[in-house]
């Protein structure tokens, strides 16, 4: 049986004058409902490409999409914009990077709330109202009954993101998506907030997309963690695999560059040198080749051949030239030792 | 304070100008008598008209009506025109405030409905354009709205004129000036043109605003947010993306209509609608003081107060101004 | 633009005209002919009913018949007033004869013209009911004298009544009947006395300010609100500036009243109408008559001449106005006569004829200062105009010589800038007097101030070397004191302000006086033509163009014709029925 979300060969490519950008080329992945799935990368990677694309909003507006989506036994990216369209805001749901700029500066939190519930319920505006209130009660808010009626600059950044919450939580949606849920807040409010997400979605049985650049975010959430750059997945695996049993030199460099209680948050273990990629020129080869440390190891092949996404073993996906006992020696020996020091 | 500075501003331009140009107070007041007249004539007519008193003597004079009203004498009696009292024409001789609001409804109904016209047209036109960007539509729209800018009014009221009137006979024959109230259907079909051309200079602005405006509010993550509700994108558009797009409209639109209120000069002057800005035109090509420096103190009192009403709208409008 | 805007204007001009034709008859035969208002009255009819709908471009100088000055005003007045005498309404020369209106007759000169009386018709009355007496012509006038209040009439009762210090009835109240200069004898006889004689005296009687006003209903300068009527139409409303409704005067008795009728039921009058729209309107039918003094605007011309179908409904006719060019004598050369004479012989008058839109829109090439229509015209061409309109070279290089100045000297030219004709003028003189060695310097001022600070301020003028000043003249009424003395008698000259631009001419000025003295109209005719003689013979002026108007007369309107008088359609016989 197939799984609840499950993604095959996604590509998303934009025409644009300057050509064609590649921002999700090829991505594979699926989720179970009460699931967390992580999804990791840098700027420009194409994590919020991705997930729009689930939902369907780039559906129409000139980007060619191919592969499948599933959810729930529905395919969506042959499905009609209004098909899916309804299937938004009720079916799956997604929580926006930036509050502040993701809810409208001209109606109030409750407003939008109400609205969100209303598309998809046949409800008074009284009702949906009550809703509203008791939604915003749900994530936190103190005296909701009040705050329905504030505006979303009257929030602080934390409660902005709670009320965001809500309003995706509104209609119990069965797949949710976060896209950097906590980036904008500080340290404190995040774990607030990841806690109540996790809260939420063991209370709603929902599957869950996390996507963040921050590995420390998905670190306690995820049962799945899906680690992209250029466009294309370069690691998958279970939380454990990306955590304990790295094999993918991108993933060693965001682990390095986690921030860690104990360490000033400027100071990075292993600093990824260089740029992300073009997505419209990617490199030949394999597209992490131009900062890679490890590239003389695979010679000339990291600069021609594209490397396939391989499974080391029970499930765990990796896309190196590597060998898998190459990788796990470079990770055991020489990776692991430098991000232990205390 | 504003009005303040204008009426002294008027003042100013009005009798030092003449004077720099080496005009005595008899070479100002042949202004006002007859094709004709003696030397005595207008001797009497300076001295009359106050025009051998100081400059702040006669502005005084001015202001002193507006808080006290004048005393004049008709002919047969003395006359008192109650505060606010803008004073008699120099030619006419006619009282220039009731003169203006007797103006007034014409100038509104010319401002207001053309507004609507253009607000309704612009806005639509603005918003299908930048929904289709690109589009022939968009470019269409985009080159007549140019041309609607750039064509004068006196133009295209009278080609308009010709064409809808006159040829097609779309248009009944433009009678007098009647009000809404007594005949709705003349009053529209003598103000239908006025209010389409006038429009159409405005329309563009507003199309250009409109699809500036939003073509930057749709690429705005609260329209990503409308979406990912699964709202319909006729909603998104209007109630999520126009919405945030009038906030600078409607800034536009109590400007032009606070400068409209003031008269509409060309406009009138081409339909000889008898609103106030044809008695703006003919006042300064008249050198007639008093209407002109009335004709200014209402015009800058109605930019005056579409500005307030504008700022008040806005608070109305964007509730982030609202604490601020 | 201009073109676009001739284009559209004669694409609906024809249009209109063509299908108002067609329901008048078949295409083959013209219903009309051009200029066929000129001498006849064209679509005669005695039918009543209807409104008559006039427009005009901007408003009167006032409606109050004591406070007008000009031809459509006073041609517009006696719809509602009636004045002592009048031009009677009818087409050609006839029409510049006076008669008897509110008086049963032209007046009475006795004190060798110093004195004139004035027998009033029996039975005509106010609006209100109440009988006309000498006492409200007395009064009519008397207030016309205040300038203060009523200031835009012309000042000829100021001028040559015997006021003594009288100043009318607003300044020196209950003093009426004390004053002498008017006297009242009884209610049907008015007498005026004159400080010096008059023999033109029945033209000031014709004036608007000689219509009665009831002492009781003058409201000063709010009279204009609601003019009393004597005449057969009285006022309805007047919306200042905007509109005018004139309806029957239930109290005019036609009887009373040869020369007027009564065939509309209403009139009314647009006032401030955009021009170039009007026009359209009155080629389309929509308005019945424009009023005022030149017709059709540059515009419509176009259309009415270029247009068969539209120019059998149009009229070109003379309107008493000549278009000259003042030769300054302040400024050498120009004291010697042969150079000023050397300007007239050398100047192109075809091409400034041109200038002014040529023979039907323009007007014809004038021979001497005198229109042509005026009373008393004598046909003169002291300088071979007709035989070479373009200028006499040979004869202009002799009087050169005679002047002194062979080779021709350098002068500047003065013109209004907004007037397009007048800059062009001054360029064809450039061009035409630079064939005999006068170069021209051209300096346009804004019209506004023309008179009161630069051509009209002789200080001014000579300071500047304004050598040459184009200028025009209209005639107050069609007889010689109201077209002369305002410009060429020396005596009016002040120092600034001028209508007279400086000449100077005792021989005019004495002509002038002789003139005015003559109660015999023949004689007092041949001495204005004497007047034109002297001021062609002293070289002060170039006259050039007799102006025409362009009228245009909707297919529908009837009783039409171009008044001699008024130099524009006769207002009082229109109708539409
Ligand atoms: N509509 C579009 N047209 C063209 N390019 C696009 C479009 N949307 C996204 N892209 C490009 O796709 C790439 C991936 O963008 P995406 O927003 O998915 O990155 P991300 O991984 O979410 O980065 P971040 O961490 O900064 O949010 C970017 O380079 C972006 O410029
Ligand atoms: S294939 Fe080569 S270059 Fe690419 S990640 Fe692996 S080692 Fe680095
Ligand atoms: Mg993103």
């Amino acid at each position: 049986m197939s799984p609840f979300l499950d993604v095959k060969d996604l590509k998303i490519h934009f025409p644009t004058d300057d050509g064609l950008v590649r921002s999700v080329d090829g991505v594979t992945f699926g989720l179970e409902r009460g699931k967390t799935l992580g999804i990791v990368g840098e700027s420009g990677s194409g994590k919020s490409v991705t997930s729009l694309g689930i939902l369907g909003l780039h559906k129409g507006r000139g980007a060619n999409i191919s592969g499948e989506i599933w959810l729930d036994g529905e395919e969506l990216v042959g499905a009609s914009q209004e098909h899916v369209r309804g299937l938004r805001g009720k079916k799956m749901a997604m929580i926006f990077q930036d509050p502040l700029s993701a809810m409208h500066p001209f109606y109030t939190v409750g407003d939008q709330i109400v609205e969100a519930y209303r598309i998809h319920n046949k409800v008074t505006k009284a009702v949906a109202r009550k809703h509203a209130i008791d939604m915003l009660g749900r994530v936190g808010i103190p005296e909701p009954g009040r705050r329905v009626d504030s505006y979303p600059h009257e929030f602080s950044g934390g409660m902005r993101q709670r009320a965001m919450i809500a309003m995706a939580l509104s209609c119990d949606p069965e797949l949710l998506i976060a896209d950097e849920p906590t980036t904008a807040l500080d340290v404190t409010v995040q774990a607030q907030i990841l806690d109540l997400m996790r809260d939420l979605q063991r209370e709603f049985d929902s599957a869950l997309i996390i996507i963040t650049h921050d590995l420390g975010v998905v670190a306690e959430l995820s049962d799945d963690i899906l680690v992209m750059y250029g466009g294309k997945c370069i690691e998958y695996g279970s939380a454990d695999d990306i955590f304990y049993r790295p094999e993918h030199p991108y993933t060693w460099g965001l682990l390095g560059s986690m921030p860690r209680l104990d360490r000033e948050p400027t100071e990075r273990l292993l600093p990824i040198k260089g740029s992300p990629p073009s997505l419209i020129n990617v490199p030949p080869g394999c597209a992490f080749h131009p900062r890679c440390p490890y590239t003389e190891r695979t010679g000339d092949k990291a600069r021609t051949e594209a490397p396939a996404l391989a499974e080391t073993e029970g499930g765990h996906l990796v896309r190196c030239h590597m060998s898998p006992a190459e990788r796990r020696d470079l990770w055991e020996n020489e990776i692991k030792p430098v991000l232990e020091t205390p | 304070m504003l009005l303040f500075v204008v009426s002294i501003a008027t003042f100013a331009i009005f009798f030092l100008v003449p004077r720099l140009a080496g005009m005595s107070a008899d070479d100002l007041a042949s202004r006002y008598v007859g094709k004709a007249a003696n030397a005595q004539v207008i001797h009497d007519t300076a001295i009359r008209l106050g025009f051998n008193d100081p400059v702040i003597v006669q502005y005084g004079r001015f202001v002193k009506g507006i808080f006290t009203g004048v005393d004049r004498n008709y002919g047969p009696g003395i006359e008192h025109c109650p505060a606010p009292c803008l004073g008699y024409s120099y030619v006419s001789q006619n009282p220039v405030l009731p003169d203006i609001l007797n103006r007034l409804p014409i100038t509104l109904s010319l401002a207001l409905g053309a507004a609507v016209v253009w607000v309704i047209f612009g806005v639509a036109t603005g918003v299908v354009s930048a929904l289709r960007r690109g589009s022939f539509f968009d470019r269409l729209s985009m080159g007549i709205a140019l041309a609607g800018v750039s064509l004068p009014i006196f133009f295209t009221g009278i080609v308009s004129l010709a064409i809808f009137r006159d040829q097609l006979g779309l248009v009944g024959d433009v009678a007098d000036w009647v009000p809404f109230s007594e005949d709705p259907l003349t009053w529209a079909n003598n103000l239908i043109l006025p209010w389409v051309t006038l429009a159409f200079l405005y329309a563009a602005g507003y199309a250009r605003l409109t699809r500036a405006g939003m073509l930057e509010t749709m690429s705005e993550d609260y329209i990503r947010t409308a979406r990912a509700k699964g709202l319909a994108e006729r909603v998104v558009v209007l109630k999520h993306g126009l919405r945030a797009t009038l906030t600078p409209v409607l800034t536009m639109f109590g400007l032009d209509l606070g400068l409209l209120l003031g008269g509409a000069v060309l406009t009138e002057s081409t339909f000889s609608l008898p609103g106030i800005g044809k008695y703006a035109v003919d006042a300064i090509s008249n050198n007639d003081l008093p209407q002109v420096m009335g004709v200014t103190l209402i015009a800058a009192a109605f930019i005056i107060l579409a500005n307030l009403i504008v700022d008040l709208l806005y608070a109305v409008v964007d509730p982030r101004v609202r604490l601020a | 633009m201009t073109a676009a805007l001739a284009l559209v204007a004669s694409a609906c001009g024809g249009g209109g005209g063509g299908s108002k034709s067609s329901t008048g008859g078949g295409d083959a035969a013209p219903a009309s002919q051009y200029k066929a208002a000129v001498t006849q009255v064209v679509n005669p009819s005695t039918k009543t009913g209807g409104t008559l709908r006039m427009g005009m471009p901007g408003d009167f100088d006032s409606v109050d018949p004591g406070d007008m000055y000009y031809g459509y005003a006073w041609n517009f007045a006696r719809f509602y007033t009636r004045a002592l005498t009048m031009f009677k309404p009818v087409p050609g020369e006839e029409g510049l004869q006076l008669v008897g209106d509110l008086a049963e007759d032209l007046g009475k000169p006795s004190d060798g013209g110093k004195t004139w009386t004035y027998k009033l018709r029996e039975g005509v009355k106010f609006e209100d009911g109440t009988p006309v007496t000498s006492k409200d012509v007395k009064y009519a006038v008397a207030r016309s004298l205040d300038k203060d209040i009523l200031p835009s009439g012309p000042t000829y009762f100021n001028d040559w009544l015997d006021t003594g210090d009288y100043t009318g009835p607003y300044k020196m109240k209950g003093k009426l009947d004390s004053w002498k200069g008017i006297e009242t004898p009884d209610d049907r006889t008015i007498v005026f006395h004159l400080k010096k004689a008059y023999g033109g005296f029945d033209y000031f009687a014709m004036l608007p300010q000689t219509a009665p006003v009831p002492e009781a209903k003058d409201t000063g300068s709010k009279y204009k609100e609601h003019p009393v009527a004597t005449g057969p139409y009285m006022f309805k409303s007047h919306e200042l500036t905007k509109r005018i409704e004139l309806v029957k005067n239930p109290n005019w008795d036609a009887a009373t009243d040869p020369n007027r009728k009564q065939l509309n039921d209403s009139i009314e009058v647009l006032l401030g109408q955009n021009e170039d729209d009007l026009d359209q309107r009155l080629l389309s039918g929509k308005i019945d008559v424009k009023v005022n003094s030149t017709g059709v605007a540059a515009n419509a011309r176009k259309t009415v001449l270029t247009d068969e179908k539209v120019k059998q409904y149009a009229d070109s006719a003379l309107i008493d106005r000549t278009w000259f060019t003042n030769i300054n004598g302040d400024v050498k050369p120009f004291d010697n006569i042969h150079c000023r004479k050397a300007v007239l012989y050398a100047a192109d008058r075809s091409a400034i004829q041109g200038a002014y839109g040529g023979p039907d829109a323009g007007g014809d090439v004038a021979l001497s200062l005198m229109p042509p229509k005026m009373t008393g015209y004598q046909k003169i061409d002291p300088y071979g105009v007709e035989a070479t309109p373009g200028g006499n070279v040979d004869k202009a290089k002799e009087e050169l010589a005679a002047c002194g100045q062979p080779n021709g000297f350098s002068t500047t030219i003065s013109f209004r800038n907004e007037r397009a004709a007048e800059k062009q003028t001054a360029e064809a003189l450039q061009q035409s007097l630079g064939r005999v060695g006068i170069k021209l310097d051209l300096k346009g001022y804004p019209q506004g101030d023309y008179f009161k600070l630069y051509a009209g301020k002789p200080d001014f003028a000579k300071k500047n070397g304004l050598g040459l000043m184009v200028y025009g003249w209209g005639a107050d009424y069609p007889e010689g004191f109201g077209f002369f003395q305002q410009i060429v008698d020396s005596r009016v000259i002040r120092p600034a302000g001028n209508t007279n631009l400086g000449v100077k001419d005792p021989k005019i000025d004495a002509l002038i006086d002789q003139a005015a003295a003559e109660t015999d109209a023949t004689k007092r005719g041949a001495i204005w033509a004497q007047v034109d003689k002297q001021v062609m013979d002293s070289a002060f002026i170039l006259p050039y163009v007799w102006a025409h108007g362009l009228f245009y007369r909707p297919p529908t309107l009837k009783n039409v014709f171009v008044s001699q008088n008024w130099g524009m359609y006769e207002f009082l016989t229109l109708s539409t029925q």
